[in-house]
């Protein structure tokens, strides 16, 4: 392998130009906001990020973001199951609509999401006698979060389930093991890692998300507030080191999720090779 | 062998019955299935069209005689105009470097090029102010020079250059990578030259990951807001793209012109999708092709 390094023409060419694009896209901005980050000083700096309306909207993003992953986690479970295993009309076109999240730009689907569960919406108004307000509560953020993080754990237990032997699950019938026992102690544990860096990579998109959350959150200091609107609200105050020390402690919170997705996968493909 | 499980595998679309359910969780796990996705993803694209024309068509289509609406459209397309093919060369160099050769910092590269999906948008559209806005790295030299960078088409262009970074990439690395380049290499020994592979080899052994990648990339370039609304400035008429437009008829409470032009990019979204689940089947079989010709 070593040894035919280089026989195919081009190398410096593309490595050189994805370095170049890489540096004038990513890394050069990322430097910018860095040395924004500590123009200010180590004080300023932790003084920005523990502010009591910045320290609400921790909760706020990352507790809501956790409870949407956890939601898309059991789900979407479920939704990779069906589509893998079982055979019913229009199952192709649901297989298809699942990456709709992805599809979608989040203002769209921000103001449905919002004209559905507002107070006269088909939903909302279902639940306002209830006395439960989903729009412009946290619920909301909620709700805007469970529907675009759905896709990320269908699709990544889904190819699994698919991968999955039968022989294995006939072996555990033969032995006598019922379905439930089949699946908590076959199927399960098998597609454990999978299942759990899906809900790692819904959680990372669902902290940073911004555009469908903004119109169903109703934006109310401490209450309804994310991390990356109050980034906005510091740009727009001309605030810029503290627009760049909010948007650094989101960049190493997504660099920490980033690096537990890579840690599971590191898991289940030490698993696999064990297997 | 990768081959013969996947034809394996086709066949045994039906279980046997001791690996099956019984028909009622089958039932209950389906239903569970339809519920979920029926609140999630099918009534949002109904609302979004039952919205756009609940004032009657005529509302509908004079939203996009408004010269902001039209303008708003035009600036979308021009960006995703140059976002998109910037992406896509950036996409295809990337995926020959990383999957022809072995060098070191592969894998970081890998990483830092899947960076710009793992930040929040706004995050995206933060750096590039820091660096080109008034009190940023080279603002007062581009404020003298009378040069707009953000709160202009530049930064908007930055922006969704940022967030749509890795798309292409990611959708040729592993289709590359699992197709190794044994054509390519025939192809030089019988003296092409590094072109004539890529166009004649290389383009048609990839052309259907490539197209699921610039789909993706497209969609998300022309319905990106975060990064977007950050570098913009939301000047009508100037700087406002469908999804900024989109937000400032809504707040007007003009929702149905609102929902009319989020009824666009919903068409936008679901052409997306089904061209991306016809070159996602596209690609896999290529795949298979390749699998079973290693054999």
């Amino acid at each position: 392998m070593a040894g035919k390094r280089h026989i195919l023409p081009g190398f410096k060419l593309t490595l050189g130009y994805t370095i170049l694009y890489l540096s004038i896209i990513v890394l050069i901005p990322f430097s910018g906001l860095l040395l924004k980050t500590f123009a200010g000083g180590w004080e300023h700096f932790f003084k920005t990020i523990t502010e009591p309306r910045v320290v609400a909207s921790y909760y706020v993003s990352f507790g809501i973001s956790l409870a949407a992953a956890l939601v898309n986690g059991f789900f979407g479970v479920i939704a990779a199951w069906v589509l893998a295993r079982y055979e019913f009309p229009g199952r192709k076109i649901l297989d298809a609509i699942v990456d709709l999240p992805f599809a979608l730009p989040t203002a769209v689907a921000g103001i449905a999401l919002t004209t559905i569960y507002a107070r006269n919406g088909m939903i909302g108004s279902l639940l306002e006698p209830y006395g439960i307000k989903v729009a412009y509560t946290q619920l909301g953020i909620f709700v805007a979060l469970t529907f675009i993080g759905l896709p990320f754990v269908v699709r990544t237990v889904q190819p699994v389930i698919q991968d999955l032997s039968v022989d294995v699950e006939e072996a555990a019938a033969t032995l006598g093991a019922n379905r439930w026992q089949t699946f908590t102690r076959v199927i399960f544990p098998a597609l454990l890692p999978s299942i759990l860096t899906g809900i790692t990579l819904a959680y990372g998109r669902a902290v940073g998300e911004f555009g469908s959350v903004v119109f169903i959150s109703g934006n109310l200091p401490f209450k309804t507030e994310i991390t990356p609107l109050l980034i906005i609200t510091k740009l727009e105050q001309y605030d810029y080191t503290g627009a760049a020390a909010l948007g650094f402690v989101m960049l190493v919170a997504s660099l920490f999720i980033l690096l537990i997705s890579n840690g599971l996968q590191a898991w289940d493909n030490k698993r696999k090779g064990i297997a | 062998m990768a081959g013969a499980t996947t034809t394996f595998r086709t066949k045994v679309v039906a279980p046997r019955r001791a690996t099956a359910e019984s028909p009622w969780i089958k039932g209950t796990l389906i239903s569970i299935l339809l519920l979920f996705f029926g609140f999630f993803l099918i009534l949002p694209l109904y609302v979004v069209f039952h919205e756009a024309f609940s004032k009657g068509a005529g509302v509908f289509f004079k939203t996009f005689q408004d010269r902001a609406t039209a303008h708003a459209i035009w600036l979308t397309l021009l960006t995703a105009a140059i976002a998109v093919p910037l992406n896509t060369v950036f996409g295809v160099a990337a995926a020959w470097a990383l999957t022809r050769f072995q060098f070191r910092g592969r894998s970081l590269l890998i990483s830092l090029i899947d960076l710009p999906l793992w930040v929040s948008p706004v995050i995206g559209g933060l750096i590039y102010v820091l660096v080109f806005g008034r009190q940023g790295w080279f603002g007062p030299w581009l404020f003298e020079h009378d040069i707009k960078i953000i709160f202009a088409l530049p930064g908007i262009v930055l922006a969704t250059t940022f967030v749509t970074f890795p798309f292409v990439a990611r959708g040729l690395i592993p289709l590359m990578q699992a197709q190794g380049h044994k054509e390519e290499e025939a192809a030089m020994t019988l003296g092409a030259n590094g072109w004539q592979i890529f166009w004649r080899v290389t383009v048609p052994k990839i052309k259907w990951g490539l197209l699921y990648g610039i789909i993706l990339c497209n969609a998300r370039a022309m319905g990106e807001f975060g990064a977007v609304s950050v570098v913009s400035g939301h000047i009508r008429n100037k700087t406002n793209t469908m999804p900024l437009h989109i937000e400032i008829l809504y707040n007007e409470y003009q929702f149905a012109a609102a929902f009319a032009v989020a009824s666009v990019l919903c068409v936008l979204a679901l052409v997306t999708l089904i061209i991306k689940t016809y070159a996602e089947w596209q690609a896999e079989r290529q795949l298979r092709a390749a699998a079973e010709s290693v054999e």
